[in-house]
């Protein structure tokens, strides 16, 4: 089969490697029908995710058709539709007995080795480093999947892969991010980062009730989908972000903050030219600037909602202004499949369409370039059909070959 | 209570307060390592009892051969393909909740261990093990230490994750055999489909 691999920095490749098989009774091998390119997996494009191996299979945002089932497999059976959870989950161990997938005992087979850092190791993720389990990634034709009946959520027939596809990470993602806000009448929400998760976060802080939400990003594209959902933008290129949310809040500040940018962020001035630097000489993990200026932003005894990804280590974090400010920080990889079916019911419904933000449809091959692409920003959301696009699916067929073409030019 | 191998009142009968056994743990080496596993107490105390199934989750254990008079025999992984051998006895047994074994005099491998199977509710049951060797002197010494490797604790530990894995889900998970885009697993994919 073909398969997106990860080379080293800015180095990505399609190449053709085996077909998974089923290792283990509880496997299950997908046809993948769509996957997407995670901001998180530029991460790993920038080379700041510690712990991949050249050749290593990309991608933890995945569905497809259930082609064969493992002898244990007892919810799915060939032909069912399904989303696959980035977190691999057992179902069976301490934290998944507490729904907190992510944090699975049992799936992440490197736990000895993240131990010695993590001093305990999360649960097993795809396509995102040995740390994390080594697990061969879904932005390929097919996609093992180990502990099937707890790591795939299963889906209807009919609707289109684009409204379902994002249940396997950012709807959930986001939704989590919203729900750690616990938005009350009358709270201000500030949300750095317009793209995907942020997105999805806006609009999963609309269906708990938030009232006023400002959005903070400078990329146009992204803060007018933000603007279209009913928040008030920022653009921080043109405004003083602490400046700006203090006079909106009369200035007490936003009461809840959400970091949907995490460990790559764009700062400015000597701080952040100083995080570039230890971040490429691998002397800190992660650049922290929104994080601070959340820190800074968000009014006392606020909370502030982290959905990141943040992967390892952080110097001249503010954290003596957090506690002076008594702010309450929630954070995490969310356990996908706590919420995924709830969102399926909420997606079905129509009460939150997810397919809004996606830019670019693709194949397979395109993917190294999207890759370039979406770093650069000049991508919102980039969805791969690594076997062909389906010929329901020919709505906005004409926008699409012309994003395709403008990718291979 | 401490982390005591056999029941004091064991201990007494077999005699191993004297200080010939005081002397034997005194010159060895102790490793105490905990998990929980949610399953019910009596379920696991009956698969680790049946010490044949041991090396399903013991990495270094080649094989375990149970005799009916509660004694038996212990075959270790060693390099270049050889193996060590030593026999053991069962010294203390309380069905649901311990089991504690020690090698017969003589063997070239001097151990002993236990294994408690504690009931803790709604958070599970904890496996305490407690294994006691003296590293063996000479070659033999230099064979067990590559066996163990440099952190018997890691290997205790990786064992009783390994043992969680199988009870709690019915397998341990592998990534051993899926696809990737390196040279030597393309390799493989072409001798297979030849």
């Amino acid at each position: 089969m073909k398969a997106v691999t990860w080379h080293g920095r800015h180095d990505m490749r399609v190449e053709d490697v085996p077909d998974p098989k089923i290792l283990r009774p509880k496997d299950a091998i997908i046809k993948v029908t769509s996957a997407a390119i995670c901001g998180s997996d530029l991460h790993i494009y920038n080379g700041h995710i510690m712990g991949m191996k050249a050749g290593d299979i990309m991608g933890h945002e995945t569905m497809g058709e259930v082609v064969e089932v493992g002898p244990g497999v007892k919810e799915f059976k060939p032909g069912d539709r399904a989303v696959v959870a980035f977190n691999v989950a057992c179902g069976e161990c301490f934290f998944c007995k507490r729904r907190l997938f992510s944090a699975c005992d049992n799936s992440n087979l490197n736990a000895e080795l993240t131990e010695k850092v993590f001093g305990h190791a999360p649960g097993g993720i795809f396509g995102y480093s040995h740390p994390f389990g080594g697990y061969a990634g879904g932005q390929a034709q097919y996609l093992r999947v180990p502990y099937a009946d707890t790591t795939m959520l299963k889906v209807p027939h009919g609707p289109p892969d684009e409204q379902l596809l994002f249940l396997s990470d950012i709807l959930p993602t986001g939704y989590m991010g919203a729900e750690f806000c616990e938005p009350e009448p009358g709270d201000t929400v500030a949300v750095w980062g317009a793209g995907p998760v942020g997105q999805m976060a806006i609009r999963s802080l609309k269906m708990l009730g938030a009232e006023r939400i400002i959005v903070i990003d400078n990329v146009p594209d992204r803060l007018r989908l933000a603007a279209e959902a009913g928040c008030e933008t920022l653009n921080y290129d043109e405004i003083d972000i602490p400046e700006a949310l203090r006079d909106m809040t009369a200035g007490i500040g936003p009461d809840r903050c959400l970091d949907a940018v995490g460990m790559e962020a764009h700062g400015t001035g000597v701080m952040d030219a100083v995080d570039k630097v230890k971040q490429r000489l691998k002397l800190e993990t992660d650049r922290p600037a929104v994080l601070r200026e959340i820190i800074m932003c968000c009014r006392k005894g606020g909370t502030v909602s982290l959905l990141g990804v943040y992967a390892g280590f952080i110097d001249k974090l503010n954290w003596g202004i957090a506690f002076n400010k008594g702010l309450q920080f929630r954070m995490g990889q969310t356990p996908v499949m706590h919420y995924a079916p709830m969102l399926l019911k909420a997606v079905l419904e129509g009460e939150v369409d997810p397919s809004i933000i996606i830019s670019h449809k693709i194949a397979l091959d395109d993917t190294p370039k999207a890759y370039d692409l979406f770093d650069k920003k000049e991508i919102t959301k980039a969805v791969i059909f690594p076997n062909g696009q389906p010929a329901t699916d020919r709505l906005d067929a004409a926008a699409t070959e012309t994003k395709q073409a403008n990718l291979r030019a | 209570m401490g982390y005591s191998t056999t029941g004091e009142a064991e201990q007494k009968k077999r005699g191993l307060n004297d200080s010939r056994a005081h002397e034997f743990f005194e010159n060895g080496r102790r490793i105490v390592e905990a998990t929980l596993v949610q399953q019910p107490a009596q379920r696991i105390f009956e698969f680790w009892r049946n010490f044949e199934n041991l090396p399903q989750f013991m990495q270094h254990l080649e094989k375990v051969q149970a005799f009916d008079d509660g004694r038996s025999r212990w075959c270790a992984k060693a390099p270049a393909g050889t193996t060590i051998e030593w026999d053991a006895e069962i010294i203390n047994e309380k069905p649901g909740e311990l089991i504690a074994w020690r090698s017969l005099s003589g063997s070239e491998v001097q151990n002993a261990g236990s294994v408690r199977f504690i009931d803790r509710g709604r958070r599970g049951t904890e496996v305490r093990v407690t294994m006691e060797f003296v590293p063996p002197a000479g070659k033999l010494g230099e064979l067990m230490a590559r066996i163990t490797g440099e952190h018997p604790q890691h290997q205790v530990r990786s064992d009783l994750r390994r043992l969680r894995q199988l009870l709690e889900t019915g397998e341990i998970p592998t990534t051993l055999g899926q696809p990737s885009g390196r040279d030597d697993d393309k390799v493989e994919e072409k001798e297979e489909t030849r």
